[in-house]
């Protein structure tokens, strides 16, 4: 009862509220959306204390949905710990984010539209979390997807915001097929879509090999590497995390609650959702680690040269997001989500900060046009800090005992990947405190860069919107301390109950015996990060244009975001576009238009008015049309049929 | 000899009222048009309760020394001929009686012309269906003269009287070289000559004239030149009538002559009538493209609707008689709805027949264009309107008796001719208004104009009753024909 409330409230106030949003005052709106939030979240922390403590879940059967020969699947909630944890922090967050709404979007003309969107989009992720089988995942993860394109492109007056709209949902595509391609891998090899049966053919099964795209495949490979191709489009990785930035067009708390804290992390939740399987083939946990940790140093690096403020938090984002993919690619599960959890608190923190901060700046974005406005925006400020710090992994806050586990675990695992992984995330460590204190930097001290009008503006937001920064300030500095025992500590077996793959002496326990240097490696690192933006943006304002003249090529290379968007505009937008205009023309203006319905119809009105010169009326030219049509036809039938 | 009266009852019937009806027009002074007008349409009341009531569905009844027969399939269309002559014997008056024209001739011509068309779907013989073929047409000639005064009336029954008498006579030669290659014009007769597998030149050139001359009857193209002409001359209801009756009553005759006595040389006459059904699709779906007059468009149109049912004949299976049939019973309502609406169309006080002048009907009387749209809707067979199935069960027809090419065809032009209809319903919705329509007076005439879309609209819930009574007939036809064979 309390898991099918937690899921379904959110839908019932979307439903509610979306459909007639008409009649529904603005106010009465947000308190519907805000207190079905509540009460969900209420409830999933109340399912949180009733499943944990007992050390099992249950699966709950809503109804059939399909039973088609040998595919069956229902309706159903599976609560574990895995879920539960997933639903506890997307509703908290969740509420937060509508209660912070409520102030942010104050001013807006479609507040119920806007409301019932997010509502929406959190009942989709909590579908997507509770799925007991594929499809119900795949349906959840094409809603949230919905969903996220309908918020992006919110302000859909903007084209630019269309254009994000359409390019996140896109791109998103790319990683669905693939995610599409592995349900079908797994029904074919396992016979099922069903989470517990999959699980249980699983090592059964685990060396059979299946033939596709010209070589042989194992099948653990082939499923595991297609079910993660999704999850890269989802969760933004290296390749497929062109979206992500642009996904910032949408309004802000938006991008807390669905571009950080809980949507981009359904791939992340994914992989431990399937790591029975994952563990059974080496490379394609390779793959996820190097993919990790090649996503965590790019984005890092880009992040150091954005000037939107809400761009490089993006950045930052998807920089986690690697962090979190090589924890489960070293397969340090627990480390993984542990992190997912701690960063959607800091995560979203920072943005709605942010959020806060565009508010007080009038609706600029811009960091080069901001400064000196930390006296005059206290709460926000303190609150940025804390978000900064718990995000660059410093003691006490949550980051560092996420962090800090799972560079131990990249160091503590063996083969080149997790090696590989552990110097970047040494490095992006550093990179991290560094565009974060940039960032407060550029915000907050110096000297004011906004003209006089925007500052004599400048003003707190009100407390609707400070009171969630409040909270989730709480969550950034409390969820590491408090999670680490139960998520990656001696806790963990009794906690995980057998959710997520996990064994006495896996990598997760060796990570707690590494050596000093290297538990202490990333604290050192994040400070040296630190000192470095202080020295670039504090005390030395003139050294970054210095070094930016000084390696042109490079400071270029990261300004523009090592080209991604280029080179995909090159191979494949505009060959697509090229194609496109081709069948369109030829194709279709050219050949089916002119053959098809332009030249029926240009053959049918000129008939038309040939037949009406044949009328004219002449009784001698009808008795002749029609003697002659007699005689055709006898003629005709005398020559075939009696030859 | 074998005289036996009982089949023909109800066409003795009619014609002994009629022959009253001319004497009591004579000799009534005052009104005589109304009271004959009403009496006629009791006279068809009598009539088809006669039919109806005479004999159970599976009975077979043979008479006037093999003239005449009486089954399930004569009943069928004696039920749909009589049905719309009364309807629009109904409409006529209102209208005739606004210009003060009614006079006694019109409903004793009309009955007189459904005697003979009743004779044709009963015929059994040669001469039988001769008979009824030129007492229908006679009676035709003289209604599309009606209005002696008006020269495009006159013009039109001129028209049809000479071509008319074309057919008849290449009908009459076909049948004279069927007589003489087969020593009979019995119908079973002629069929028994095929029983060794014979198929003499001259009964199937006989039969392609007689083919011709039935082609001329029910419009079909090359045939079809009359129709235009004579629809756009003759007086509205007089069109009205002309568009149902005579067209159900010779494709009910083209069906039994083809299936029953030249069954066995189905495959020669399948080819002729394939040319006819495709050619008559065709230009019924292009020429009415052009026009603008709305009784010269309905012209079209029926030629179309020709050929459409002539796909269920072509098939000369159980099936495709059975789609003729219901085809058939789908367009008297759909004509006979949209004639109401042309009858009522009238700018102060006089009848107008533009299409432009339905113009922003939508505005003036938003449920007659709603009915309209139903209408043209139906026409133009879109599901779930009764004139998708009527297209439906011939098409099946066809693909069954593998006419891929009919079924082909008939969809394509069915696409091409929903334009017109669609423009009909284009020109109410969204053209300006110029001289608005006065407004529709005659109850009758809107009581056939709502009851016809709603039957249009609602006619899938009865479709099955519809089919099975057809596949009756059909069956009843079909069976006939194959005992002649043995």
């Amino acid at each position: 009862m309390l898991a099918v409330t937690t899921v379904f409230l959110p839908l019932l106030t979307a439903a509610l509220v979306g459909l007639l949003s008409r009649s529904f005052s603005d106010r009465v709106a947000s308190v519907v959306t805000c207190s079905g939030l509540g009460l969900s979240a209420l409830c999933s922390w109340l399912l949180f204390f009733q499943i944990v403590p007992a050390g099992e879940g249950f699966v709950l059967p809503l109804m059939t949905w399909a039973s088609s020969g040998a595919l069956a699947f229902d309706w159903a909630l599976r609560i574990d710990t895995l879920s539960v944890v997933m639903l506890t922090t997307v509703t908290t967050i969740s509420f937060l984010v509508h209660v912070y709404s409520v102030g942010y979007m104050a001013k807006d003309r479609s507040v119920p539209r806007f409301m019932a969107y997010l509502s929406l989009f959190t009942f989709f992720m909590l579908m997507l979390v509770t799925a007991d089988n594929l499809i119900q995942l795949f349906f959840g993860w094409e809603g949230v997807g919905l969903s996220s394109y309908l918020l992006i492109g919110f302000w859909f007056e903007r084209p630019s915001a269309n254009a994000a709209a359409v390019k996140a949902f896109l791109v998103n595509r790319v990683g669905d097929l693939f995610f599409l391609m592995g349900i079908f891998c797994i029904f074919w090899h396992f016979g099922s879509v069903q989470f517990a049966t999959i699980f249980e053919v699983a090592p059964s099964i685990a060396h059979h090999t299946v033939h596709f795209l010209w070589t042989d495949w194992n099948v653990m490979t082939l499923a595991c590497v297609l079910l993660f191709l999704g999850a890269m489009g989802k969760s933004a990785q290296i390749g497929l995390h062109t979206w992500l930035p642009d996904a910032m067009e949408g309004p802000t708390p938006v991008s807390a609650l669905i571009h950080a804290a809980t949507m981009v992390t359904a791939g992340v939740f994914l992989v431990a959702r399937m790591s029975p399987l994952f563990t059974l083939s080496d490379t394609a946990m390779t793959m996820v680690t190097v993919v990790g940790a090649a996503t965590a140093f790019f984005a890092a690096t880009v992040a150091c040269t954005q000037t939107d403020i809400k761009r490089v938090i993006a950045y930052s984002t998807c920089s986690q997001l690697g962090y979190m993919f090589f924890a489960l690619g070293v397969g340090a599960f627990g480390a993984g989500i542990f992190h997912l959890m701690t960063h959607a608190f800091f995560k979203a923190l920072l943005f709605l900060g942010a959020g806060s901060v565009i508010h007080a700046m009038s609706d600029e974005q811009d960091m080069r046009k901001m400064g000196g406005i930390w006296k005059l925006i206290p709460l926000t400020y303190a609150m940025m800090w804390i978000g900064s710090l718990a995000l660059m992994g410093i003691w006490p806050f949550a980051g560092y005992f996420s962090k800090d586990t799972i560079i131990e675990a990249a160091y503590a695992a063996s083969g080149w990947h997790s090696d590989v992984a552990f110097y970047a995330a040494i490095v992006v460590a550093t990179l991290t405190a560094f565009y974060s204190t940039r960032l407060i930097a550029l915000t907050f001290h110096g000297a004011p860069r906004a003209d006089e009008r925007v500052m004599d503006h400048v003003h707190e937001s009100p407390r609707v919107m400070t009171l969630p920064l409040v909270l989730l300030a709480v969550g950034a500095v409390l969820a590491g301390v408090l999670g680490y025992n139960s998520f990656v500590g001696d806790g963990r077996f009794a906690f995980w109950a057998g959710s997520i793959v996990g064994t006495p002496g896996d990598v997760t326990d060796l990570a707690h015996h590494v050596p000093l240097l290297v538990k202490l490696a990333p604290l050192v690192c994040s400070l040296f990060g630190v000192l470095a933006g202080v020295v670039f943006y504090v005390w030395k304002p003139c050294l970054p244009g210095r070094v930016a003249g000084a390696f042109p090529l490079a400071y270029r290379f990261l300004l523009n975001k090592w080209y991604f968007d280029e080179v995909y505009n090159a191979v494949f937008i505009r060959p697509a576009f090229a194609i496109g205009r081709l069948f369109w023309k030829t194709g279709d203006r050219a050949v089916i238009d002119g053959l098809g319905p332009d030249g029926l119809s240009r053959i049918t009105s000129g008939a038309a008015s040939v037949f009406s010169r044949i009328q004219n009326g002449l009784v001698s030219r009808y008795a002749f049309v029609m003697i002659f049509g007699l005689t055709g036809v006898v003629t005709w039938l005398l020559m075939t049929a009696f030859r | 000899m074998d005289i036996n009266l009982v089949p023909a009852t109800p066409e003795i019937v009619l014609a002994v009222f009629g022959l009253a009806l001319l004497v009591i027009g004579a000799f009534v002074r005052k009104d005589a048009g109304a009271l004959v007008s009403r009496l006629a349409f009791a006279g068809f009341g009598v009539t088809l309760a006669l039919v109806c009531l005479m004999a159970g569905w599976t009975t077979v009844q043979e008479g006037l020394n093999g003239l005449f027969i009486d089954d399930a399939f004569a009943r069928f269309a004696k039920i749909l001929v009589l049905a719309s002559a009364m309807i629009v014997l109904a409409m006529s008056e209102s209208w005739f009686r606004r210009d003060d024209a009614l006079q006694a001739e019109f409903p004793v011509l009309v009955v007189f012309a459904v005697v003979g068309m009743m004779v044709m779907v009963s015929a059994n013989d040669l001469m039988a269906v001769y008979m009824g073929v030129e007492l229908q047409s006679f009676a035709l000639y003289i209604l599309a003269a009606y209005q002696r005064t008006s020269a495009k009336s006159t013009e039109a029954g001129v028209k049809y009287f000479i071509l008319g008498a074309l057919a008849s006579a290449v009908m009459l030669y076909g049948m004279s070289l069927v007589y003489g290659f087969a020593g009979t014009t019995h119908f079973a007769g002629i069929a028994h000559v095929a029983a060794d597998g014979a198929r003499p030149v001259g009964i199937v050139v006989g039969l392609v004239f007689v083919a011709a001359g039935f082609a001329f009857k029910v419009s079909a193209v090359p045939f079809h030149m009359w129709a235009p002409d004579v629809y756009e001359g003759a007086p509205t209801p007089i069109t009205a009538f002309f568009a149902v009756a005579p067209k159900i009553a010779a494709l009910a005759l083209f069906a039994r002559v083809m299936v029953d006595p030249f069954g066995p040389w189905i495959k020669d006459w399948q080819q002729v009538l394939l040319v006819l059904s495709i050619l008559s699709m065709s230009l019924g779906a292009v020429a009415a493209i052009a026009q603008t007059n709305i009784k010269r468009l309905m012209a079209y149109s029926s030629i179309g609707h020709v050929g459409y049912a002539l796909i269920g004949i072509t098939a000369g299976t159980h099936d495709g008689i059975r789609g003729m049939l219901v085809y058939l019973a789908i367009y008297l309502v759909m004509n006979v709805a949209t004639f109401a609406l042309i009858l009522s169309m009238r700018q102060g006080g006089q009848p107008v027949e533009r299409l432009s002048d339905l113009a922003g009907l939508s505005r003036t009387a938003p449920w007659a264009a709603a009915a309209v749209t139903v209408l043209m809707f139906s026409m133009a067979g879109i599901p779930p309107l009764a004139g998708f199935f009527g297209k439906f069960y011939v098409f099946m027809a066809a693909i069954d008796a593998k006419l891929y090419t009919l079924a082909i065809i008939g969809v394509v032009t069915s696409v091409i001719g929903a334009f017109y209809y669609l423009r009909i319903v284009k020109i109410m919705y969204f053209d300006e208004v110029g001289t608005p329509l006065d407004e529709f007076t005659s109850r009758v005439n809107s009581s056939v104009l709502f009851g016809g879309s709603a039957l249009v609209l609602l006619g899938f819930l009865g479709m099955d009753w519809l089919v099975t009574s057809a596949q009756f007939a059909g069956d009843a036809l079909l069976k006939h024909a194959a005992a002649a064979l043995f």
